[in-house]
């Protein structure tokens, strides 16, 4: 039986489970003439829940754990020998893994019996071409010892799922059949099956907080790898990114954050007072009607790819800053330029500041309008002195999400400011950021072991932990605030 | 006591919230150096026509005011008046205690500091410390006036807005319900505060306590369903009521 169709009739048991257990219930309490505890719904969806959810998460488990167990128990089998000059054990395993696959392709297609299969052996028979035929191409002749190995492999894979069929269909049943026959009008169903979406409820959080773990763990276990071949103090105080794939490369990752901090910060000049004036008008100024149409136009920019931005910063603000302004003024004649990329970035982050600020602003109680306008303030003496003070924390917390945005960007920077990494104050000039270079070092045909390459892990945690703080320092900031008016 | 002079005018003020008219045909004088209470039942209209007298109302898009009301005999629905001005001359404390998220010192300079009173920081320092020793907070925050304002209880949050009203000095004092978020005690120290300022100012307090209005104030408006049903001396209001309506809310039939 098949996975998928196993996992259908796990979930078909659960259907019926909810439909047998309602009726039961509803039956044992017309019997017993007590009240049930719940609504008979809830008696059914305990035995639904009862049923299928031990046994998914028992197919679950055996999916993960059954390959692991397999491919070390066969890899045991494969003798070095087998194993070509200058070849891995690994390649060995995946070509081992296709002839698997292939033996099973090769009996459907040939209706070749289960003992007859078992009898093939590669001195009798030309397995490469048999298994070409049935459309699994093997790269080299196949060896005795790999062959056996395969076979053996198969037939684990077959009892494997045999096993694992057997057992999670004994679960379901086993479940099902206690849990309907366990059915009592004072049984609390209600509050199990709230349990059950507790747990559920508890997983989904877990999901996301596993693969921050997960990805910081990949980061780390790799950025360790690099720091054992690359000096972590040539890393983080050099000052020359220049790396060679021939080796002895210079890979300080100075310049690389100095062009991240560079270009944020020019971003947030451009985004934060244009985003905080678009967001003041809108709060205090606007008319309804005129809010409802300009707020969401505004948003509309947040919703452009950034590869979008990437294109207007490459073909219109880079000429246009060379043509107009570093050209004339003999500041640089390059296209690429931190400005470039900046303004762009600052266009693109506008909607983040101006809507989360809106949100803010809105949030400040009337009352705090009304008490300074019954003082005789003006609109912006209400707005300066008493709105954006109280607000403050929360614009605070929007320009610090904004930044973190700005520094992880990639695509504007890589078509508006190029991709040289240089320290340099000139912001007509090419410079580059730290994910910029996190790209370049990983795309292209490079062995994944060397520090070049693995500076890109050093490079992604670093970025990670600097946009870590930064959003920390958000959250904590935005949660103050919230706290100041209740 | 002496003479005392009118303050305000109102004549036949009309007021809509959209279609609503909820104030109908009001005319009211307000005397100087007087508390002048207006009572009545919830939705009758009398924070509204309070709101009136300083163009509060002019916040509310909705909102239409007719008729003339005068301060000072100057029409303030002018078109030549600055309602901030106004404001400024009119100052207003609300229901709910607000006090801005600033410092207590700055919760009471702000006014003195928008309309330009003081010159000097000592000169501000004076405002602030005659402001709050007024309104019967100096003793409780004078050590701690860098403190947050939102800190303060709710009956010194109230006092230290009626504080930060009369630091602008103005001419007239607008209370809309300033102890119904209050506790007896806070209650009573506001009661008397209010007793306090009549001796300079003309204040207008709106109530739902019919006591309070019998304790602080001099005269009374009855106001049910937008009209203003009798304005007459407070003693005569709650001993002789000449309106039937007016006697049934007093002795609690109504509202």
């Amino acid at each position: 039986m098949t996975t998928s169709s196993l996992f259908l009739l796990v979930l078909g048991l659960g259907v019926v489970g909810y439909l047998l257990g309602r009726k039961r219930a509803l039956a044992v309490a017309k019997a017993t003439g007590q009240r049930l505890h719940s609504l008979p719904g809830y008696y059914g969806q305990t035995v639904a829940l009862y049923s299928a959810v031990p046994a998914l998460l028992c197919l679950l488990a055996w999916l993960f754990v059954q390959p692991v167990l397999i491919e070390t128990r066969i890899s045991a089998m494969v003798p070095d020998s087998a194993i070509p000059e200058g070849g891995a054990r690994s390649l060995v395993m995946a070509d081992l893994r296709r002839i698997a696959g292939g033996l099973d392709a090769l009996k459907e297609a040939q209706n070749i019996s289960e003992d007859d299969l078992l009898a093939l052996r590669v001195e009798t028979s030309d397995i490469r071409k048999q298994l070409g035929d049935v459309g699994v191409a093997i790269g080299s002749e196949v060896q005795g010892a790999v062959f056996e190995a395969a076979k053996a492999y198969r037939g684990a894979e077959i009892t494997g799922r045999f096993w694992m069929t057997v057992l999670t269909l004994a679960l379901a049943l086993g479940c099902f059949v206690t849990t309907l026959l366990r059915i009592r009008p004072q049984a609390r169903a209600r509050n199990t099956s709230e349990t059950f979406v507790l747990s559920l409820l508890i997983g989904a959080s877990l999901v996301a907080i596993l693969t921050t773990v997960g990805i910081l763990g990949s980061l780390l276990f790799e950025t360790i790898n690099f720091f054992k071949m690359y000096p972590a103090k040539d890393f983080f105080f050099s000052t020359v990114w220049n790396p060679q794939f021939r080796g002895g490369s210079d890979l300080g990752i100075l310049p690389l954050l100095w062009g991240t901090l560079y270009v944020s910060f020019l971003a947030l000049v451009v985004a934060v007072p244009i985003g905080l004036m678009i967001a003041i008008y809108l709060a205090e100024y606007a008319s309804k009607p005129l809010r409802s149409v300009a707020k969401p136009a505004i948003e509309v920019l947040a919703g452009i790819p950034t590869i979008v931005y990437g294109l207007f910063a490459l073909i219109t603000v880079g000429p246009f800053l060379r043509d107009y302004i570093a050209s004339p003024l003999g500041l640089g004649s390059s296209s690429s330029s931190v400005l470039t990329a900046g303004l762009v970035m600052g266009i693109m982050l506008i909607p983040f500041v101006s809507s989360l600020s809106d949100d803010i602003i809105n949030a400040v109680p009337q009352a705090m309008r009304d008490g300074s306008y019954g003082l005789g303030a003006t609109r912006s003496e209400t707005i300066k002195q008493v709105i954006l003070p109280a607000a403050l924390p929360g614009v605070v917390g929007a320009v610090l999400l904004a930044a973190s945005r700005a520094i992880g960007e990639t695509m504007i920077v890589v078509m508006g400011a190029g991709a040289a990494a240089k320290l340099g104050l000139n912001p007509f000039e090419a410079m580059t950021t730290v994910t910029v270079k996190i790209v370049s070092q990983l795309t292209g045909d490079t062995e994944f072991a060397s520090p070049e390459t693995l500076v890109a892990f050093a490079l992604g945690l670093t970025l990670f932990v600097f946009t870590l703080g930064l959003n920390i320092i958000a959250l904590s900031v935005v949660r103050k605030y919230r706290e100041q008016y209740e | 006591m002496t003479q005392t002079s009118l303050k305000i005018t109102a004549r036949n003020c009309q007021v809509y919230y959209g279609e609503t008219h909820a104030i109908k045909d009001v005319s009211v004088d307000i005397a100087d150096n007087t508390v002048t209470a207006f009572i009545g039942p919830s939705g009758c209209g009398k924070s509204t026509f309070l709101r009136c007298l300083n163009r509060m109302n002019d916040t509310i898009d909705v909102c239409r005011v007719t008729g003339d009301i005068l301060l000072d005999g100057e029409d303030i629905y002018d078109a030549k008046v600055d309602p901030v001005q106004l404001r400024a001359k009119v100052g207003m404390v609300f229901q709910k205690p607000n006090p801005f998220p600033k410092s207590i010192y700055d919760n009471v300079a702000y006014g003195p500091k928008i309309h330009g009173l003081a010159r000097t920081k000592a000169e501000l320092d004076e405002i602030v410390e005659t402001a709050l020793k007024r309104a019967a907070l100096w003793g409780e925050v004078k050590d701690r006036l860098l403190a947050p304002g939102t800190g303060l209880s709710g009956g010194q949050q109230q006092r230290l807005c009626i504080a930060r009203a009369i630091a602008t000095s103005p001419e007239v004092l607008l209370m809309d319900e300033p102890c119904s978020a209050l506790d007896p005690i806070a209650t009573a120290q506001v009661e008397e505060l209010i007793d306090e300022l009549r001796r300079d100012y003309s204040v207008v307090i709106v109530t739902h306590s019919m006591q309070q209005a019998a304790r602080v104030s001099q005269k009374t408006a009855f106001f049910h369903l937008g009209n203003l049903v009798e304005f007459g001396d407070t003693s005569q209001i709650f001993t002789k009521p000449s309106d039937p309506r007016t006697e049934s809310y007093i002795t609690g039939r109504i509202g």
